[in-house]
């Protein structure tokens, strides 16, 4: 299995195409709805291959969103890499579920997410917007089946 | 069983401490956020790091930046032409207006002349536009869009900028004809301020030129002489500018000086014209009550343009 130098590549591409969907400028109005796509990469990689994402995975890719979005350095870090943490530590249950049941993982994952961001928004006095930050989630929820089977498709071509 | 053995072995390997790692990065986390909030002198590698995420942001910014690039091409032909024609409606706009704004100074250039030029034997005066012209060397006529109904009436004296222009000789319902001094037919009675001579001013059929034939060989006059109206004959009131001696020429072989005059009003170019009525009381109108004068006594009832206060 020459999983971990091709798949950390090809994860890494997955992840900087992300990121890139997740920084488009966009009209406002498609801006709030916009799902964390870098965000489902990460739970994708930390449940499918945990070797190759994993923490470290998502520690990175939290800074590149704290230094595009100009937060506080070290928050979306933080979020995310507690949710490639519980990704990984609970990889191996969550991938028994049924695919409803892991997309009820997914959100949960997002609300944490979005949970500690915003938490640390609040606490060092930057504005905490209004209830239309949570729509990222929904929408992310939403789009997971589809980044899921994507994803899944292009690891069994490149398998092939 | 070999892919929950490889996780397992994932997990062996790496697994073990993954709780001591998530610890870690968290720390590393909240270090971060607690330096970033604190001190700021993470701003200096947040520099560094946009620098580099400068070219990131370009290629992001990149496809929008081409749309518009290539929209505006599109656009632009058309974009252009329209702001063309705008501009061109707005450009024929703003010409006419400079052309009625310079009119309406010359227009009033024109009555402020016109009002200096009354004197005090003139009563009432009224403006009224030059419609049509015709000057040749037998006819010196000017038309005016004033008539009988704004009081006008036959043998009114007319005056123009600096000066006396002509009368009024067929007057109808809403327009005038004038003849001019020029006329070859019309003749004003003038008498120069120098000296008081009186004569006559006969029309020289060129536009704005007198010639004054009846004055003997002797009379002292020169180029330069004044003549106003002497107010004989009863048309014209005394004392209004007609014209300025030009030439004064002595020949033996007539007993009489060959004398031209150039009018001060100017009957080529001025557009605005006046007609005058005289005071009747003035000593210089002859005593003559206006109706005796000639006219349409109803007519004279109607509003004209009330008179400068006289100073």
């Amino acid at each position: 299995m020459k999983l971990p130098r091709q798949g950390r590549m090809r994860a890494a591409f997955v992840m900087l195409i992300a990121f890139v969907l997740q920084s488009i400028p966009l009209p406002t109005a498609l801006d709030v709805v916009r799902p964390p796509l870098l965000v489902l990469a990460v739970v994708y990689w930390s449940l499918r291959a945990p070797g190759i994402g994993g923490i470290g995975s998502g520690f990175l890719a939290g800074l590149a969103l704290d230094v595009y979005r100009g937060a506080l350095f070290g928050q979306y870090a933080l979020a995310t890499t507690l949710v490639a943490y519980v990704g990984v530590r609970q990889h191996l249950l969550i991938r028994n579920q049924t695919p409803f049941q892991q997309g009820l993982f997914v959100f949960a994952s997002l609300v944490a997410w979005e949970f500690v961001v915003w938490l640390i928004d609040g606490w060092t006095g930057q504005p905490t917007g209004n209830w239309s930050r949570w729509l990222p989630v929904l929408s992310g929820t939403v789009a997971w089946p589809l980044v899921a089977w994507l994803l899944e498709r292009g690891d069994t071509h490149a398998q092939r | 069983m070999a892919a929950f053995a490889s996780g397992k072995r994932y997990l062996s390997q790496r697994s073990a401490p993954i709780d001591l790692r998530f610890v870690g990065y968290a720390a590393a986390c909240v270090a971060l956020m607690f330096f970033d909030q604190r001190g700021g002198w993470l701003e200096s590698v947040r520099y560094g790091l946009r620098a580099t995420a400068y070219p990131l942001e370009l290629a992001l910014s990149s496809p929008s930046a081409a749309w518009r690039f290539t929209r505006e091409i599109f656009e632009e032909r058309a974009a252009l032409q329209a702001e063309n024609r705008a501009l061109r409606d707005e450009n024929r706009k703003l010409q006419l207006l400079a052309m009625q704004r310079a009119r309406l100074e010359r227009d009033n250039a024109e009555l402020r002349a016109l009002a200096t030029g009354a004197t005090d034997v003139v009563e009432q005066w009224l403006p009224a536009d030059v419609i049509g012209s015709e000057t040749t060397s037998l006819k010196q006529r000017l038309t005016v869009d004033r008539g009988a109904v704004n009081g006008v009436f036959e043998g009114q004296a007319v005056i123009a900028g600096a000066g006396l222009i002509g009368q009024s000789l067929r007057v109808g319902p809403w327009s005038t004809e004038i003849i001019l001094l020029s006329d070859p037919e019309h003749a004003v009675p003038v008498q120069l301020t120098r000296t008081g001579v009186r004569t006559l001013a006969l029309g020289s059929g060129e536009s704005g030129l007198l010639s004054l034939p009846y004055l003997p060989l002797q009379t002292d006059v020169r180029a330069g002489d004044q003549l106003i109206t002497s107010g004989l004959g009863g048309v014209f009131p005394a004392g209004i500018p007609v014209a300025e001696i030009t030439e004064v020429r002595r020949d033996g072989n007539s007993p009489l000086a060959q004398v031209r005059a150039r009018a001060y009003a100017a009957f080529d170019r001025d557009r605005i014209v006046s007609f005058i009525w005289p005071r009747a009381a003035h000593p210089a109108t002859g005593g003559k009550p206006r109706a005796e004068r000639g006219g349409d006594p109803d007519a004279r009832k109607l509003p004209v343009t009330e008179p400068e206060p006289a100073r």
